[in-house]
């Protein structure tokens, strides 16, 4: 695979820390929900670094993708792309990457997501491509963020859980809540597992994605609740990602 | 975070494998040479903090791959896994 030129065509603060950047790819292939890409930059002395990002933008034919980017206090790439990048710049993009943890449309039964932090970026993918076909596949993303303040697209999951019954979205605080909040802050536990998302006898795919420590709780959680093994998928990150 | 959730899995070394194999081997299922357990590769513990990557069975964490890049070579061990299937209508 490739290396792509990818132009910066709009920025749009989501949070304090997080940026989405909306790229035109030359000769984007398509990509399917749940895909990531790595970008690379490079200094002028040729020392370059590579991460991955997750897409947050439904398929479409136009060449254009959108990644969020969560700025870490020590990062390389990431506070580069958060705070200094302009609409303009180009970037150097392999992608798209990954067929497991995706979701097409053509896959039957309920949806499972499950996001800690900024990983809600690829399951926010999924549920844009569910929206941009139409998809009568009942969603329901269970989404645990630190406070209010760090939700990722809160307007458009609002909107679109607003629209009908086929996304329902749960949100678990671990630090701090909104006012009169009817859960206390603290990590998702089997009782919000048990009450907020499918039950096991629906049989759907669940798919979790987060830092790993996150993941490996939420999964746990699901399997101790009866979810078989095989019907969940995780994808993990964190600074670990930060290859040097 | 403690040294034991220090991975990540088998998704974030896609763009590495990449330029080496024609198609995603993320979706590839291998058996783990240890346990006989058959996973995606998806779903194996990748580590990163090392001179290249390094990916366990996620049940046993058995030793699957090795990929090291020095200088304009790479090395690819893969003799972890007894086999991958590829799904080839990708």
């Amino acid at each position: 695979m490739t290396w792509r030129t990818a132009s910066v065509v709009r920025l749009r603060d989501e949070t304090t820390t997080a940026r989405t950047l909306a790229l035109e790819v030359h000769d984007w292939p398509g990509h399917v929900a749940g895909q990531h890409v790595d970008v690379r930059l490079t200094a002028a002395d040729g020392y370059s670094a590579v991460r991955s990002y997750s897409i947050a933008s439904a398929p479409s034919a136009d060449g254009l993708i959108e990644i969020t980017v969560e700025r870490l206090p020590d990062g390389e790439v990431s506070p580069y792309l958060t705070q200094q990048v302009t609409v303009g710049d180009e970037l150097e993009l392999r992608g798209p990457i990954g067929g497991w943890f995706v979701w097409r449309p053509e896959q039957v039964g309920p949806i499972q997501l499950v996001a800690g932090g900024s990983g809600i970026v690829p399951l926010m993918a999924m549920i844009r491509s569910h929206v941009s076909v139409d998809s009568t596949v009942p969603f329901r993303l269970l989404y645990s963020v630190r406070e209010p303040g760090a939700i990722f697209y809160r307007d458009e999951l609002r909107a679109l859980s607003n629209r009908g019954a086929s996304l329902v979205v749960t949100y678990a605080y671990t630090r701090v809540t909104p006012k009169g909040w009817p859960r206390p802050a603290g990590r998702i536990d089997r009782e919000l597992i048990a009450n907020r998302t499918w039950p096991s006898t629906h049989q759907p795919s669940s798919y979790v994605c987060g830092p790993t420590s996150f993941v490996e709780h939420a999964a746990d959680l699901l399997i101790a609740t009866g979810h078989d093994r095989d019907r969940i998928r995780t994808e993990r990150f964190g600074a670990t990602g930060e290859r040097k | 975070m403690n040294a034991s959730m220090n991975y990540l899995d088998g998704n974030a070394a896609a763009g590495e494998l990449s330029r080496i194999f024609a198609v995603d081997l993320t979706s590839a299922q291998g058996q783990c040479a240890n346990c006989s357990a058959k996973k995606s590769f998806a779903e194996a513990h990748l580590y990163m903090q090392c001179p290249g990557v390094v990916a366990r069975c996620a049940l046993c964490g058995h030793v699957l791959l090795r990929l090291v890049n020095v200088g304009r070579r790479a090395f690819l061990d893969l003799r972890g896994m007894t086999y991958l299937r590829f799904d080839t209508a990708q």
